[in-house]
């Protein structure tokens, strides 16, 4: 049985607007030209790269089966559970749960506990962790374990590699819209993540290559699962914010006189509010909401994608205006140009006048400002996180987890790697994000051609 | 110039209107008192007298916009929205819901949140543009291009990573700050360095970028072309003209913020344990103090339209070409 919570739906819109956009750009050459610019980049092309590989993960994290327990009979039981498809990928991460904190590539717990051995004598030793790194017999072969594993998995992901390349040359022609330069940037980068995979995958069964939290849960499934929260948040806060940035700035701009002083009005009096607070009280006033009415958020699950939606809804309410006040600029600029006059003289209609001539003219800004927010939105979801008022505490989210390691970092001996691999993860993220925006946007920008 | 200030206070005022009308749809209408006081005592085992009790006690027991039961103007005044909204017009905060004078608290914990946030400031637009300048003064090396991409990095990393790194490497392991804490008069010293310090450094990215384009735009202008053509030294074009012509945006940028330096850095302080306004509002969210965080909002959007008003009129301070009618 296939689900669909409403968050999936955003990462869905991202493709499907992804596959829309380079199937809009390919045939106009107005929108060619600067994006093969950016394929022309390798900086580009390596974080289009790096991006496209976050996304394909948040898109199996989206696909959810619902399917019945098994029970450890062997029989099927009653309640049903719901699991993505990136979950049944990593069935080994997912269910080697120990019973606290371990370090990365630990074989032993991290703290002493008392235990009593076969011969009935009780000592104060480290606890043997239930998965990481069971199968060794002699704990002392672990380096050679493990660097054996390691290459292994780089060995696999090569040929997998070159595979890939085997099947590209022989099914299609690599130069069908990227010259080989970018093809080759692409496929060079690929190598390092499908290594990246390989190595973790070869690993992954046997170690808890980041260790483990609090509960015992792997900190690498934590932190992958979290990919899912950053991209919605991105995602969905752009289609809330965009369709209110475009119809508001287009109109101030065009109409003129009240409508743009009702418009400017809004946007000054949103923009006045500190973000924060107004996303503080909205989402306090949520939480009252949800309190009072129990009975409308059966499940743990649907409570946290609510709050998420909601999340995404008011950054979107709150971020809407530095778009607006752009397009209204820049819409005062064009409709004054001898086309638009032009146009206008001509008899078309003040509907087709903006989507014809107006709106093509003012999507450069558009491209610029989505991908720009983008790497905001996801460090904006950490801070927002940490206050309590981001997304549900029981949503795998790079923010929760930096959230619960502020109090680790006490602790002795310092629990360092949750936070590490939030901060791996996000910074990966937020970079390929960043410099891909940089790119776009000097690709975009009018005046730099 | 003055019957330009007059008219652009006037247009703060149906500002300040929507602002209070938006809080307090958000924070009365969207939901009642009857369900704030419910979430306050505990969700579900919660009698009607406990909650009439609370609401009396902090004056949420009238009605929201029309008070039927009294007479003439009282029927406007003796409401929640008059005596609750209309107030913060002349900064009558109120009591907060745990019972203090807002207003007291706020003159109270607005030095800490200076002490911090004023040095930042000087001290980050003073590395930004150092930086800013030495990479143009490298434009086109290889300096440059190594310049740019440490800046993306910087940009890329979370605000907390700073605050969590300096507080471990700095504070503990180097131990030559406190971790958090703050004290009062001179002592502070040693308590705002290292969150100063962190501000510095967490804003150099995306500072040095924004400077360096303003330099950039500047540098692009003929009389720039011309003083290199006369012979002028790198040096002396980017300090003598460059640099001073780029002082207006500069200011300008720098003096729209300056009002809202007053609310301090939530993340900040609350990290540091500083008592200044930033953790005052993280408290009030965390505690659910409507009353405080109402009055907050409030605040911050009269300083931001403050800050709004001084850059235009700064712009004709420093800049003889623009005239405001």
């Amino acid at each position: 049985m296939l689900t669909l919570l409403w968050t999936d739906m955003a990462v869905f819109a991202l493709i499907i607007a992804g596959l829309f956009v380079v199937w809009h750009s390919r045939k106009k050459e107005h929108l060619r030209r600067p994006w093969l610019k950016v394929f022309n980049n390798s900086i580009g092309v390596i974080s289009l790269t790096i991006l496209l590989m976050f996304l394909l993960i948040g898109a199996l994290d989206s696909i959810r089966l619902e399917h019945h327990k098994k029970l450890p009979s062997g029989e099927l039981s009653e309640h049903t559970e719901t699991l993505s498809v990136l979950d049944i990928i990593l069935t080994p991460l997912r269910s080697h749960v120990e019973k606290t904190y371990s370090k990365p590539f630990a074989h032993q717990a991290y703290a002493k506990e008392m235990s009593v051995d076969s011969a009935g004598v009780t000592r104060w030793i480290y606890p043997p962790l239930v998965y990481g790194g069971a199968h060794l017999t002699n704990p002392s072969d672990k380096q050679k374990d493990i660097a054996v594993k390691a290459l292994q998995g780089l060995g696999i992901g090569v040929l997998a590699w070159f595979g890939l390349i085997l099947t590209l040359k022989l099914f299609c022609k690599l130069s069908f819209v990227v010259n080989s330069k970018g093809i080759s940037n692409c496929l060079l980068t690929l190598l390092v993540i499908i290594c990246l995979v390989a190595v973790l995958a070869a690993l992954g069964p046997y170690y808890h290559v980041l260790g483990t939290d609090k509960v015992g849960e792997d900190v690498l499934y934590q932190a992958i699962k979290s990919i899912r929260t950053g991209l919605v948040i991105g995602a969905l806060t752009t289609i809330v914010m965009l369709p209110i940035a475009i119809v508001l700035g287009l109109m101030a701009g065009f109409f003129r006189g009240w409508v743009d002083d009702v418009i400017q009005y809004l946007y000054t009096t949103l923009s006045s509010i500190p973000g924060v607070l107004l996303i503080a009280a909205a989402i306090l006033m949520a939480q009252v909401y949800m309190a009072n009415n129990p009975e409308l958020f059966t499940t743990v699950e649907d409570r946290a994608d609510m709050r998420l939606l909601l999340l995404c809804m008011i950054l979107g309410i709150t971020s809407w205006t530095g778009l607006c006040r752009l397009l209204r600029a820049e819409t005062l600029k064009i409709r004054e140009m001898d086309y638009v006059v032009a146009a206008r003289a001509l008899g078309v209609g003040r509907f087709q006048l903006l989507k014809r001539h107006v709106l093509p003219n003012v999507m450069h800004l558009v491209m610029i400002t989505i991908v720009l927010d983008f790497s905001g939105l996801v460090l904006a979801e950490a801070v927002l996180s940490y206050i309590n008022i981001g997304v549900d505490p029981s949503t795998y989210s790079w923010g929760n987890m930096i959230n619960t390691s502020r109090l680790e970092m006490a602790r002795e001996p310092i629990v360092w790697w949750s936070l590490t691999a939030a901060f791996i993860f996000m910074f990966t993220l937020v970079l390929a994000a960043n410099l891909f925006a940089d790119v776009v946007r000097d690709a975009f920008d009018p005046r730099a051609n | 110039m003055i019957n330009y200030i007059i008219r652009r206070l006037l247009y703060v005022l149906p500002v300040l209107v929507g602002v209070n009308i938006l809080t307090f749809v958000l924070f009365f209408v969207v939901n009642t008192p009857d369900d704030m006081a419910r979430m306050q005592l505990g969700d579900k085992h919660v009698t009607q007298a406990a909650v009439d009790n609370w609401k009396q006690q902090r004056g949420y027991d009238l009605p929201l916009l029309w008070n039927e039961q009294e007479k003439g103007l009282q029927q406007l005044s003796k409401t929640i929205f008059f005596e609750k909204s209309v107030g913060l017009f002349v900064f009558d905060l109120g009591v907060s819901d745990s019972g203090r004078d807002i207003v007291a608290d706020i003159s109270q914990r607005m030095w800490p949140s200076l002490a911090i946030a004023i040095p930042s400031l000087i001290f980050g637009v003073l590395v930004n543009i150092t930086f800013a300048l030495l990479l143009i003064f490298y434009r086109g090396s290889i300096l440059e291009f190594g310049g740019l991409f440490l800046c993306i990095a910087l940009m890329s990393i979370s605000g907390l990573f700073y605050i969590i790194a300096g507080q471990y490497f700095v504070g503990k392991l180097l131990a030559l700050t406190p971790i958090s804490g703050y004290a009062p008069g001179m002592d502070a010293f040693k308590f705002i360095l290292l969150p100063v310090l962190i501000g510095v450094v967490g804003g150099l990215g995306s500072g040095v970028r924004w400077y360096r384009t303003l330099f950039l735009e500047e540098a692009a202008k003929d009389y720039v072309r011309t003083a290199k053509a006369k012979g002028l030294s790198e040096i002396e074009v980017l300090f003598k003209h460059v640099l001073k012509n780029a002082m207006i945006p500069i200011l300008t940028g720098i003096v729209v913020i300056l009002p809202l330096l007053f609310m301090g850095s939530l993340i900040t302080e609350s990290f540091f344990g500083i008592p200044g306004l930033g953790s005052y509002t993280i408290d009030a969210i965390s505690s659910q103090d409507f009353a405080i965080v109402r009055s907050m909002v409030f605040l911050g959007s009269f300083l931001y339209i403050i800050g709004l008003l001084m850059t235009d009129i700064s712009y004709t301070l420093v800049d003889p070409r623009v005239r405001l009618d």
